[in-house]
C-alpha cells in the first residue's frame, strides 16, 4: 500500500488542475453572462468577429 | 406575421442574401390594420409606404434600409418585428457631451491611443435579434470593433477606433437604430460600479476544493484505516488536510478575519466575531492534533464551514445583482442639459452648468436647478415636487423651482442657483431627512449574536477553566469543542437563506427590497402612511362626468377630434374616455395655448377646450360650481359655453380590499398635498378611525410620521415621486409605487409595483411570517448548540459527531428557512410579468 503515498498527493495535483481551469473560467468572465452565449450559437454567423479589420485583432483577447 | 414580409420578400429586399431582385407586391395593402415591419406597433397615425412595407413612422423605415444596405436583413427573420419603435429623431448633437475628457474618461472601460472599449446600458434589447444585431454593428459602421451584449443585464460592450469614432458618435448610433444608451448622471458622479463577485466566485471554488478533497481523506481515519497501514498514512494526510486548508484559511475566510479586526477595533461583537474565533479555535486545535499525530483534527469541519458560509454570501449578493436600485435622486436629472450661447445651442454636463446660464428645456425635460423664466410660457408639472397632478402655468420672469418638468413647447430659462443648491437638494441635504440607519444591530442576526456570542466564549472559557483543574489534557479540547460546535454558522446562515428567498420570491410580484434588513423592519410595522396622488389612485381610466346640457353624437365627436392633437394630460386623459364612441375629424387651425387650453377648427365649427379663467377671458360666462372633484375641464362650441368635463382621479382597483386587510392590524393616515375635494370618499375607504389629512406640505408629511414615531410607532409610508422622499426618508420603510419598475425609482427601501399596491396586506403578513421563520430557525440551530455544548463542554466530544454535526445543522437550517420562506411565498398569488 505503499502506493498510496505517491498516488493521493498525485490525485490533488489532478484535482488542483480542475481548480485551476475553474479560476481561470471565473477570471477570463465565463460567469458574469451565462445567457447570452446559449442565445448567440443559435443565430446564423459563426462569431461576429470583425476579422476583415487588423487592427482590432489584438483586442479580441479580454484583458 | 401579418404584413411582415414573408421569407421570399426579405430576401428580395437584401441582394446581399438573395441576388434576384422580385418587384414589389402589386396587391393593394390598407395600411391601418398592418403592424409595422420594423417594430410591430400599429401605424395608426401615418403609416409609411416603402416597396409594398408598411413602417410606423420614418424612424423605422429609414432603420429597416440601413440594415438592408448593408446585409442585415437576417434581423427580420429572427424575431417577429423585433425593432425598437424610433420615438425621438436622433440629433447629432445630443450626445456631444460624451467627448468631454472628464466624462469620457469615466465612462469608458478601457482606452489606449488607438481604440477604446466603453460599455453601455441599453435597456431596450429585449430578444434574440436585438443580440444579434447590437453584436453585428461593425458592418454598420467602419471604425466599430468587437461588440458584445449582456444580455440579463441589457448592456452592450463595444470597441472603436479613435481616429474614426468619437465616443458620442457611437452613442448616436445605437439611439439611431432604436437603442439609445441609458446615461445617469450617478455614473458621472463617481466610478462606476461593477457588480462583479468574481473574487467571492474564486474564493468559493478554493473552499469548496479544499472541502471536498479534506473530506476524501478524512474519511479514511473516521473508518479507522490507519490500523491497518500504520500512522505513517494518517500523519501524511494530515500534512495534506493542512496545506489544502491553508488557502481556505488565507484566501477564502479572509473577509471573516478582516470583520473580526474591524469588530475588536470598534469595541463591538458582529456576527463575524464567533466566526472568526471558531474557525481560529479548529485551527490552532488541528494543527495541534496534525503536528502531534494525533488525527486529522477538524480540517474538513473547517473548511466545510467556510464553503456554507461562502454559499450563503454568493445567494445574497445574486439577491442583491437583480435589484439596481438609484439611492440618488440627481439620477432622475437629465444628464445633459441644451445651453444657449448666444444664437448657437451646446450640450453640457449638468456638473458644467453654472448660474447665469441660458438654458432650453423642451417637452417632458426637467429642470436641472433653480431658474428664472425668460421665455415663453411655461407649463410645469411638478408631481415630483408637490404631488399635484395638474400642471402650473408660469410666465415669463417666474422662478421655476428645480425637479419640475416642462409640458408642451420649449422654454428658456436663465439658471439662478447651481445644481447642488436648488430647492430638491436642500430638501434632501436636511439634517432631519437622514435615517437614523444603523441596520450593524438593528438585524435579527447581529441581535441574536451579540447574546450568542458572549454566553458561548464564557461557556468555552469555564469548561476551560474547569478541565485545567480536573484535568489538564482535556482543557483545550474542550474549550475548542464548545467554540466549535457553537459555531453560529447556522446562525449565520438562517437569516440571509430565509431573507434572501423573501426578497427573491417578492421581487418576482414587482416588488423590490432594498436589502434584507427592511424585511425585518417590514415586519415590526404598526402604522400606515399612504401617500394619495399616483399611489392609492392611478392615472388613465378615469371615470367621466359632463355637467351641462347633453353633447350631441356630433358634437362630442368634435370634442375627442380636438383632444387628438395634443399631449396634454388632461386631454389624453379626456380622450381615451370618450374615444371608444367616435372616429376623429380632421381638426384646422389647431393652437394649443401652455396653462390654458385649446382650440380648433373642427367641421366648421370653433371648438374651445380649456381652463375657466381662459375661457372668461375669451368673453364667456363660466358658472362657478364647487362641488365638482378631480380636475375640470371647460367646453365651448362657436363661442358658446356648453358645460364642463370632469376627470375623476380613479382608485387603483381592489383598493377597497386593501383597506379592509389593514383595518383591523394598523393605525392608518393618508397625507395629501391635494384638497378636501375627496374627503368623503377616502373616509368611506378607510373607515372611521383613519385619520385623513389634506393640503399637506412635504414638511408636514414628515412632521406627521415623526410624530408617529415619537409615539414609538414603527410607520410605513407609501408614496411616490420625489415630494415624498422626505417622509419615506423619515418612516422606518418607506415604499415607492412606480407604474414601470425600470421607470423610476426614487430613494426608498421598497419599490412597489403599482398593481402590487392592492396586495400590500398579504406582503405584511408574509414579512411577519418570515421573521417568524427566520426565529424558529435560530431555535433550530439553538437546539443543535444546547445539545453539543453540553457534550463538548463535558470533553466527550468525539472528531465524528463534531464533524458531522456542524454541517448537518447548517444545512438542514438553510434547508428550512429557505424552503419555509418560498412555501410561505405560494401565497402571495402568482408571480408578475416583469415591468
Amino acid at each position: 500500500m505503499i502506493v498510496l503515498f505517491f498516488l493521493i498527493p498525485l490525485s490533488i495535483l489532478i484535482a488542483a488542475g480542475f481548480l485551476g481551469a475553474f479560476l481561470w473560467a471565473v477570471r477570463s468572465g465565463q460567469f458574469e453572462d451565462t445567457q447570452t452565449p446559449s442565445m448567440r450559437m443559435l443565430l446564423d454567423e459563426p462569431n461576429p468577429q470583425p476579422h476583415n479589420n487588423p487592427k482590432f485583432q489584438k483586442d479580441l483577447k479580454e484583458p | 406575421m401579418a404584413g411582415c414580409p414573408g421569407d421570399a420578400e426579405v430576401e428580395a429586399a437584401f441582394p446581399g442574401i438573395s441576388p434576384i431582385r422580385q418587384p414589389p407586391a402589386l396587391q393593394p395593402v390598407s395600411f391601418e390594420d398592418q403592424p409595422c415591419c420594423h417594430c410591430g406597433s400599429l401605424p395608426w397615425a401615418g403609416a409609411v409606404v416603402s416597396e409594398g412595407k408598411v413602417f410606423c413612422c420614418q424612424g423605422c423605415r429609414t432603420v429597416f434600409e440601413l440594415l438592408a444596405e448593408n446585409g442585415l436583413g437576417d434581423f427580420y427573420r429572427l424575431g417577429k418585428q423585433p425593432g425598437v419603435q424610433i420615438k425621438t429623431k436622433t440629433k447629432v448633437g445630443d450626445f456631444k457631451f460624451l467627448d468631454d475628457p472628464t466624462v469620457r474618461e469615466r465612462l469608458v472601460d478601457f482606452a489606449d491611443a488607438a481604440t477604446t472599449r466603453v460599455t453601455f446600458r441599453v435597456p431596450a434589447v429585449h430578444c434574440i435579434a436585438c443580440v444579434w444585431l447590437l453584436e453585428n454593428l461593425f458592418r454598420l459602421k467602419p471604425g466599430i470593433g468587437r461588440c458584445r451584449v449582456n444580455f440579463p443585464r441589457k448592456e452592450v460592450s463595444i470597441t472603436f477606433e479613435n481616429s474614426q469614432l468619437e465616443l458620442s458618435d457611437v452613442a448616436a448610433l445605437l439611439a439611431s437604430l432604436g437603442y439609445p444608451p441609458e446615461l445617469k448622471l450617478s455614473d458621472l458622479a463617481e466610478q462606476r460600479r461593477r457588480p462583479t463577485p468574481k473574487r467571492l466566485w474564486m474564493q468559493l471554488g478554493v473552499a469548496g476544493f479544499a472541502f471536498g478533497n479534506i473530506m476524501l481523506l478524512s474519511i479514511s481515519s473516521y473508518l479507522g484505516l490507519d490500523r491497518f497501514y500504520g500512522p505513517g498514512l494518517e500523519r501524511l494526510f494530515g500534512y495534506i488536510s493542512l496545506a489544502l486548508a491553508l488557502p481556505v484559511l488565507l484566501y477564502s475566510a479572509a473577509d471573516y478575519w478582516r470583520g473580526a479586526w474591524r469588530s475588536l477595533r470598534r469595541r463591538t461583537l458582529n456576527i463575524e466575531m464567533p466566526i472568526a474565533l471558531g474557525i481560529l479555535a479548529l485551527v490552532i486545535q488541528s494543527a495541534r492534533e496534525v503536528f502531534a499525530g494525533g488525527g486529522l483534527g477538524y480540517l474538513d469541519s473547517l473548511s466545510g464551514l467556510v464553503f456554507f458560509l461562502l454559499c450563503g454570501k454568493l445567494f445574497q449578493q445574486k439577491t442583491y445583482d437583480r435589484l439596481a436600485f438609484d439611492l440618488d435622486y440627481r439620477s432622475f436629472f437629465p444628464l445633459s442639459v441644451t445651453r444657449k450661447n448666444g444664437a448657437a445651442e451646446e450640450q453640457v454636463a449638468l456638473a458644467q452648468l453654472r448660474t447665469g446660464d441660458r438654458l432650453l428645456v423642451r417637452n417632458g425635460e426637467l429642470i436641472p436647478a433653480d431658474a428664472r423664466l425668460v421665455g415663453g410660457p411655461a407649463l410645469i408639472d411638478y408631481s415630483f415636487v408637490t404631488g399635484e397632478s395638474e400642471p402650473a402655468a408660469r410666465q415669463p420672469e417666474d422662478h421655476l423651482y428645480a425637479g419640475g418638468r416642462q409640458v408642451g413647447g420649449a422654454i428658456e430659462l436663465e439658471t439662478v442657483k447651481p445644481v447642488s443648491h436648488s430647492y430638491l437638494a436642500s430638501l434632501w441635504d436636511q439634517e432631519a431627512f437622514r435615517k437614523e440607519k444603523c441596520p450593524f444591530f438593528d438585524t435579527l442576526t447581529n441581535r441574536y449574536s451579540r447574546l450568542f456570542t458572549p454566553l458561548v466564549i464564557a461557556i468555552a472559557l469555564i469548561s476551560a477553566l474547569v478541565w485545567s483543574f480536573v484535568n489538564p489534557a482535556l482543557s483545550l479540547k474542550s474549550f475548542a469543542s464548545v467554540l466549535i460546535v457553537a459555531c453560529p454558522c447556522a446562525l449565520a446562515l438562517a437569516a440571509p437563506f430565509a431573507l434572501g428567498t423573501a426578497q427573491r420570491v417578492l421581487a418576482r410580484r414587482n416588488v423590490f427590497l432594498k436589502n434584507a434588513a427592511v424585511l425585518e423592519t417590514l415586519a415590526r410595522v404598526d402604522a400606515m402612511v399612504f401617500d394619495k396622488t399616483g399611489t392609492l389612485t392611478a392615472g388613465g381610466g378615469a371615470g367621466l362626468d359632463f355637467e351641462g346640457a347633453a353633447l350631441s353624437e356630433q358634437e362630442e365627436r368634435w370634442v375627442y377630434s380636438l383632444t387628438r392633437h395634443s399631449t396634454h394630460p388632461l386631454a389624453v386623459r379626456l380622450g381615451q374616455a370618450i374615444a371608444h364612441r367616435h372616429v376623429s375629424e380632421a381638426v384646422r387651425s389647431f393652437i394649443e395655448t401652455p396653462g390654458c387650453g385649446m382650440e380648433g377648427s373642427v367641421s366648421g365649427h370653433q371648438v374651445w377646450l380649456g381652463a375657466a379663467a381662459w375661457l372668461e377671458a375669451r368673453g364667456l360666462n363660466v358658472p362657478a360650481n364647487e362641488s365638482r372633484t378631480g380636475s375640470v375641464v371647460h367646453l365651448a362650441i362657436d363661442g358658446a359655453y356648453r358645460g364642463s368635463y370632469s376627470l375623476a382621479n380613479a382608485l387603483r382597483p381592489e383598493m377597497d380590499k386593501l383597506a379592509a386587510g389593514l383595518a383591523d392590524d394598523f393605525e392608518i393616515a393618508l397625507l395629501s398635498g391635494d384638497t378636501e375635494r375627496e374627503r368623503a370618499r377616502f373616509t368611506a375607504l378607510f373607515g372611521p378611525k383613519a385619520r385623513l389629512f389634506f393640503t399637506q406640505s412635504p414638511f408636514q408629511k414628515l412632521e406627521f410620521i415623526r410624530r408617529l414615531q415619537q409615539d414609538g410607532r414603527t410607520v410605513m409610508m407609501v408614496g411616490d415621486g420625489l415630494n415624498d422622499a422626505g417622509a419615506l426618508q423619515q418612516s422606518d420603510v418607506g415604499a415607492a409605487v412606480v407604474e414601470k419598475i425600470s421607470a423610476f425609482s426614487p430613494a426608498s427601501d421598497i419599490i412597489l409595483g403599482g398593481r402590487m399596491v392592492a396586495r400590500l396586506a398579504g406582503i405584511l403578513r408574509y414579512s411577519r411570517q418570515c421573521v417568524r421563520v427566520v426565529r424558529a430557525s435560530f431555535l433550530l440551530s439553538a437546539l443543535y448548540n444546547i445539545v453539543g455544548i453540553a457534550v463538548a463542554a463535558r470533553g466527550l466530544m468525539s472528531p465524528i459527531v463534531c464533524a458531522v454535526l456542524m454541517p448537518l445543522s447548517s444545512v438542514s437550517v438553510v434547508v428550512f428557512a429557505s424552503g419555509a420562506a418560498a412555501w410561505l411565498g405560494r401565497r402571495l398569488g402568482q408571480p408578475e410579468e416583469p415591468a
